[in-house]
């Protein structure tokens, strides 16, 4: 019994510690906000790797699964002849959930990886010793850049993977389910509200934030050695699909609580 | 002149650095020689604010290093590190060039560029390199654009840390007689990590050695051979027999 006590007061101490460790990150990424010098080429370098670059895999998970949730409706509102609701549905669940937790959970795969390997192998190979002895801060160079980059790009996807899986709902709908496209878009736009899509921009911003500062903050605090690379790599993406869906539900429930 | 006075830094429970006393004078190449995991790296970490030190100061023309501006005190050093830790995201002129493209030292981009293309040459490479990327480069020619990328700013106090570590004798050569040119053309105080006895003799102006978390001889590199010092006579040699413990 003892022993089971201390194994969960360690795993709790361990938890805050760590938790104390990313707000104080949190922190400091904020304090070089508005404080000079600014890298925007790194900035530009960083919308472009996480937005641009995001695209393909951000259309291609949106088209699929707006395609699929149209199937799914039709096939379940079948039970209740609510077969019609298939534009309405797969707008909601595309704008309100779908769309900003999958686009999420795809930079995360994507971007949150490829930022902890890249920090943690430049600090096991000393690039962040040499940026310090360069007068350049790490975090201004580093961190700053892929935070604000990812916070202000990700609405810009979660719009773009909105849209495209609307569209993949509307081709499945319109080709094998027999809607009328005019109709299926009218319904579809009709039945939105902006705060529907406020919401679903807002969200995406939260995810982006959280992605890129989990991809850096476990780049940074990575330890030495090809292992120390990969456990970085590994913890940050799970500590960000974990964060983003955790968020999720605390916006949801912000959002949409009666 | 850098003088550091009773340096401690403890890494969980093992003490690396236990009192280091170290006194370098301007324009002098000081070579720090010890065994590997002696703290040598630690040290040079701790005068650049890389590493915290538990105890003791380091002082810089009589400053003391945790209460000058870091940024001012930064710009008069340059570094060479041991694995040559370039960006490998960056070409090898912006590399070299690096603190001339950002910060209290920003220049224009061409002549940021015009400057790191002259380093370059300075360490023996031509301007065909300069758009390489540092995975393009071999071991010696990432170890030459380190080189030119630590001088570049004119640096009143240059490091190398194992500055000939992975090389070939001939390129470790090579490598050495730049150095001790480049100090020498420079007026620049240096300190070098290794424990390659021909850096010691080709870059060496006086040589300290470090054992067991403190200085245990230090004085002229003429006077290495004949200091009469146990510790210092074993590790020049080489030899596994003597007051070193060694692991068998």
């Amino acid at each position: 019994m003892t022993r089971l006590l201390a194994a969960l007061g360690k795993t709790t101490l361990g938890t805050l510690a760590a938790l104390g460790r990313i707000a104080i990150f949190t922190g400091q990424t904020f304090g070089h906000l508005l404080r000079p010098p600014f890298y925007p080429r790194e900035f530009a370098t960083a919308l472009l790797q996480i937005g641009y670059f995001s695209l393909p895999v951000v259309g291609l998970t949106a088209l699929f699964t707006g395609g699929a949730l149209a199937l799914q409706i039709y096939s379940g509102g079948a039970r209740f002849s609510a077969e019609a609701v298939v534009p309405q549905i797969v707008a909601i669940g595309m704008v309100r959930e779908l769309g900003p937790v999958l686009v999420g959970l795809m930079i995360a795969a994507r971007v949150t990886s490829s930022i902890a390997a890249e920090i943690a192998t430049m600090k096991v190979t000393e690039q962040i010793d040499a940026l310090v002895t360069l007068s350049t801060d790490p975090m201004k160079y580093l961190t700053l850049p892929r935070v604000l980059a990812a916070t202000l790009v990700m609405p810009v996807l979660v719009a773009v993977g909105n849209v495209i899986g609307i569209m993949g709902g509307w081709l499945v709908a319109t080709q094998r389910l027999g809607f009328n496209p005019t109709g299926y878009l009218r319904n579809t736009v009709d039945f939105l509200e902006l705060h529907d899509i406020g919401s679903s921009l807002a969200k995406g911003a939260v995810f982006g934030f959280l992605a890129a500062l989990m991809g850096c903050y476990y780049g940074m605090a990575s330890e030495r050695g090809a292992m120390g690379v990969g456990r970085a790599t590994k913890g940050a993406v799970v500590a960000a699909a974990v964060l983003i869906l955790a968020a999720n539900f605390l916006l949801t429930e912000a959002f949409f609580s009666a | 002149m850098i003088t550091i006075t009773g340096l401690t830094r403890s890494f969980g429970t093992k003490q690396v650095l236990r009192g280091v006393d170290l006194h370098v004078p301007k324009g002098q190449s000081m070579v720090v020689i010890g065994g590997s995991g002696t703290g040598k790296s630690v040290l040079i970490k701790c005068i650049l604010g890389l590493v915290t030190p538990d105890g003791g100061t380091i002082t810089v023309d009589g400053q003391d290093v945790t209460r000058v501006p870091r940024d001012a005190f930064l710009a008069r050093f340059g570094m060479l590190f041991q694995g040559g830790a370039l960006f490998d995201s960056l070409p090898v002129w912006q590399n070299v060039a690096f603190r001339l493209l950002r910060g209290s030292l920003r220049r224009p981009r061409p002549e940021a560029r015009a400057i790191a293309i002259e380093k370059l040459r300075r360490v023996g490479l031509g301007p065909e390199t300069a758009d390489l990327y540092p995975a393009e480069l071999s071991g010696g020619m990432q170890k030459r654009v380190g080189l030119a990328r630590a001088i570049a700013a004119e640096p009143q106090i240059i490091f190398f840390d194992e500055p000939t570590t992975g090389l070939d004798p001939i390129m470790a050569g090579v490598i050495n007689d730049l150095i001790r040119e480049i100090v020498t053309e420079m007026g620049a105080t240096a300190i070098t990590i290794t424990h390659d006895m021909s850096s010691v003799r080709a870059i060496a102006d006086r040589v300290a050695m470090l054992h067991n978390g403190k200085i245990r001889w230090t004085g002229p590199a003429s006077q290495l051979d004949s200091c009469g010092d146990p510790y210092v006579a074993q590790f020049i040699h080489g030899s596994p027999d003597g007051p070193i413990e060694t692991l068998r």
